[in-house]
């Protein structure tokens, strides 16, 4: 007997069985690289080719090289360090908190938005890295190691050792929950499989047979994980956010920051899933499994962060001028009609302006606009980071001291190399990795259809 | 040396069908080894009667020990090995402790539970595991009957198989 549900929309179309699913997926697993992928793989190599140059020269020679001056000390490199990070937080969204709120839909994409976050940290993770200078030494100065100052331990007190714990943490639990998702897969994969390509994928999935007691233990490590990170989640960016909110900079000194920086985060995160998730779906063919329906929930996510990050904006710029704290009111003014008001025109009217274009059904169920959007609202985000950073630094306490940041070539290449790793890694993992979580969707497949 | 190991193998076009043919197998008196399936099927485990993980109480023990372990840290390291005043605070100074207590919390309880999952199922890259038919990563639910644990004959649980709803049934033996 056939069900079909009048209330709710589809998750998967084209009437697939529950051995299409393995078939769809698994094929472009097993199939030669394509064309339009060998293209992705050579252009990001040569982002890492010119990228790591310019890291290279910013090992070498130091960090003399980028354009920071003794006023503006942090700015493209935390502006990126920010903005990666933001974007890594889609990923453990998508799969945990909406696993907690049962939401089905989240299972074709979770997968590939994971994936994405993972890269995502990795890339973050460089410019705190390269800042330090003295790259190898890193471990020294941010983790707590016994060392030759006597122990001179590292200072617990401070915002940015929270951030290595956090960040550190949100990357390791962040695999490992994507990890044990592969794993019912990569024995799918095993199993269709012969000679090395069996070895290789028979490894990876660990053994896995799915036997109704590993099935009971993975659901409820599945449901404790995600229990687990969406505190998680959300602490990351609020910790990031203390960078900034627990200075004496105006402009930083706010405590909006936390609520607003997850939000932001989220916003920027479903952007990013959105352009890679419309490129993949076309790449591999998998409009039956990605439908419009998700793209429409998706957009829907970004109008309402995208809403709660203007309503932060103009609470912000409210409270700067209710406070009466002269530094403060000016901070804010600058930014709107400072030297860099075209910074934050640029954020206003990408972050706040464009998402609120999704109100209208026939923009956010189109391809082509959700795609540009969501390059705009990435824009957007990128421009929120340089304004916090930089405008609030280069008006310095003292007037003499007032200063202008311009981005140098090794700026501009060290961004590069990020989006290098990040588009090499997400080519490898979608060609050699299941871009969807077979086994859930099968699971869903179910639901919907047959019933005896 | 292991022994051999006789199995009778039946396979399943569907979860329902598995669900139901669970309880009537087991009525019968044939006790399962173990129900293997693409996709985890809700209401298995309570079918062949398994308990609850309790990976869970795993999970919130190994985090118990990452925070005792995060504020023993940080208190030893900031209070007692090398106190320093930081900003005119304490030395051992709460609220600013939270932040890395709390990650180190979420990363060993996760990390544990886990690990403890691994042991448990015996997950590890170098094993090759006992499958009994290569379609049950794929659509088919495949229900495994070990012959030397039941007393019925093979010709017996066969039919009772094929009675529950297997479409297929087949021997399989294992060195």
């Amino acid at each position: 007997m056939e069900v079909v549900s009048t209330v709710r929309t589809p998750l998967v179309t084209g009437q697939k069985t529950v051995h299409d699913v393995s078939e769809d997926i698994c094929h472009y697993v097993e199939a030669k690289p394509n064309k339009l992928w060998m293209f992705g793989i050579i252009l990001s190599l040569g982002a890492l080719g010119f990228g790591g140059y310019c890291v290279f020269r910013t090992l070498w020679d130091g960090i003399g090289v980028w354009g920071l001056n003794k006023t503006v000390g942090w700015a493209w490199d935390i502006t990126n360090f920010v903005w990666w990070v933001g974007i890594g937080h889609a990923g453990t969204l998508i799969s945990a908190i909406l696993l907690l709120f049962r939401q089905k839909w989240r299972m074709s994409i979770n997968r590939a938005a994971e994936a994405m976050t993972i890269f995502a940290v990795i890339c973050a993770a460089q410019f705190p890295l390269l800042h330090m200078g003295r790259l190898w030494l890193g471990f020294y100065w941010a983790l707590p190691l016994p060392n030759t100052f006597g122990s001179l331990w590292v200072n617990f007190n401070s915002p940015l050792l929270w951030d290595v714990f956090a960040i550190s943490t949100y990357f390791t639990v962040s695999l490992v929950f994507w990890y044990i998702g592969l794993i019912p897969d990569f024995a799918t994969i095993r199993d269709r499989a012969t000679g090395m390509r069996r070895s290789i994928y028979g490894a990876l999935s660990f053994g896995w047979t799915g036997g109704a007691k590993d099935w009971n233990r993975y659901e409820t490590v599945a449901l404790v994980l995600a229990g687990l990170a969406t505190p998680l989640v959300l602490s990351v960016h609020t910790i990031v956010s203390f960078d900034f909110a627990t200075s004496v900079i105006p402009g930083w000194h706010t405590t909006i920051f936390p609520p607003y920086f997850v939000a932001g985060a989220i916003f920027s995160g479903f952007a990013m899933v959105l352009t890679l998730m419309i490129v993949t779906r076309k790449l591999f063919s998998l409009e039956d499994y990605i439908t419009i329906y998700h793209i429409e929930l998706m957009n829907i996510i970004i109008i309402v962060t995208g809403s709660i990050v203007g309503i932060a904006y103009i609470t912000e710029f409210f409270i700067a001028w209710y406070s009466g704290v002269e530094a403060e009111s000016y901070a804010f003014l600058n930014r709107a009609t400072g030297p860099y008001w075209w910074a934050y025109a640029s954020m206003m009217s990408c972050n706040v302006i464009s998402p609120q274009l999704f109100w209208v059904k026939k923009i956010r169920t189109n391809i082509i606009a959700t795609f540009t959007l969501s390059i705009i609202v990435n824009i957007g985000m990128w421009f929120e980071r340089f304004v916090i950073i930089v405008t609030s630094l280069h008006r310095d306490f003292l007037p003499s001291s007032w200063a202008m940041f311009y981005p140098t070539m090794y700026d501009v290449g060290v961004y590069l190399f990020t989006f290098g790793v990040f588009f090499f890694f997400f080519l490898l993992f979608a060609k050699f990795f299941p871009v969807i979580n077979m086994a859930e969707v099968k699971s869903i497949i179910k639901a919907n259809s047959k019933k005896y | 040396m292991e022994t051999k190991k006789n199995y009778l193998v039946g396979i399943f076009d569907d979860s329902d069908k598995v669900l139901h043919g669970i309880g009537h197998v087991r009525e019968q008196g044939v006790k399962i080894e173990e129900v293997f399936t693409p996709y985890p099927v809700h209401g298995i485990e309570a079918k062949l009667g398994y308990k609850r993980s309790k990976l869970s109480v795993a999970a919130f023990m190994f985090g118990a020990l990452g925070t005792f372990l995060a504020i023993l840290m940080q208190v030893w390291m900031l209070g007692i090995d090398w106190p320093m005043i930081i900003g005119g605070k304490n030395f051992v100074s709460a609220p600013t402790f939270v932040p890395v207590t709390f990650e180190l919390t979420v990363l060993i309880g996760s990390l544990g539970m886990v690990g403890t999952f691994f042991v448990l199922s015996d997950l590890k890259p170098h094993k090759t595991p006992r499958i009994f038919d290569l379609r049950s990563t794929d659509d088919k639910m495949v229900m495994a009957v070990d012959l030397a644990v039941n007393k019925l004959s093979e010709n017996e649980i066969q039919s009772i198989l094929q009675a529950s709803g297997a479409s297929e049934v087949y021997r399989k033996d294992f060195e």
